[in-house]
């Protein structure tokens, strides 16, 4: 198995009800399993889970991207700064 | 003082401020863009705005927007400050400055540096109005990591 954190913002992190999470899954799972099993543990995400941005160690990630022991994914919704 | 030039922050920012940490005698011209927290949106009368931000992923991508434009356009400095938390109407809630040796350029270059923090800076903002409080989202769009 290999594990790190999970950080949510914006209406993600309320559907969440944390900012950071610990994630552990099998070693060779890509992003998108991972969301998988995230929403099975926390099934508020759901409504908000399909069209939210990706990233991984703070860089923009797709769902295929596979995961490393250690890496820092992020959840969010598209960016509404200014 | 901060003298970073891409930050996140929770004070509040003045052109003034942000302008200063950029200014050399390179520079002929510094151009300047504030954003400022509207008093109404939608029809909506907005009584304040709550930002938040992931400043260790948002600083370096505003990095990359001045590296964006120091390749398009011949500017010296740029810097670039959004402010977060609850920030209430007619407050800025982010500065960018251009720093050229020629004014040539840089209002384009500080046009294209508020388009592109719209688009990609990990930024969101929680309108709270009379009657109730909605995120506001930006573009469907996800960009990709331009450092792969």
């Amino acid at each position: 198995m290999i594990s790190g954190r999970i950080k949510f913002f914006s209406v993600l992190r309320e559907a969440a009800g944390c900012s950071e999470s610990e994630w552990e899954i099998k070693e060779g799972a890509n992003v998108e399993e991972l969301l998988a099993h995230l929403q099975a543990k926390m099934p508020n995400l759901a409504k908000w889970i399909d069209s939210a941005w990706l990233a991984v160690n703070r860089r923009y990630a797709t769902p295929e991207q596979v995961l490393q022991d250690g890496d820092e994914v992020a959840l969010f919704p598209p960016v509404s700064g200014g | 003082m901060s003298r970073k030039l891409f930050e996140i922050s929770n004070e509040p920012i003045s052109v003034d401020e942000v302008s200063r940490r950029i200014s050399s005698p390179a520079a002929g011209a510094i151009v300047s863009f504030a954003g400022i927290v509207r008093g109404n949106n939608a029809g909506r009368r907005v009584r304040y705005l709550e930002y938040e931000a992931y400043p260790e992923m948002a600083e370096p991508l505003l990095a990359q927007i001045a590296e964006e434009i120091k390749a398009r356009w011949p500017v010296e400095e740029v810097a670039i400050v959004h402010r977060v938390g609850r920030q209430k109407v007619g407050e800025t809630s982010v500065v960018i400055a251009i720093a050229s040796a020629h004014r040539l350029g840089a209002f384009e270059a500080g046009r294209y540096a508020i388009d592109r923090l719209k688009e990609i800076v990990p930024v969101w903002k929680k309108e709270h109005f009379e009657g109730g409080e909605v995120w506001i989202e930006g573009p469907e769009e996800q960009p990709e990591s331009p450092f792969d």
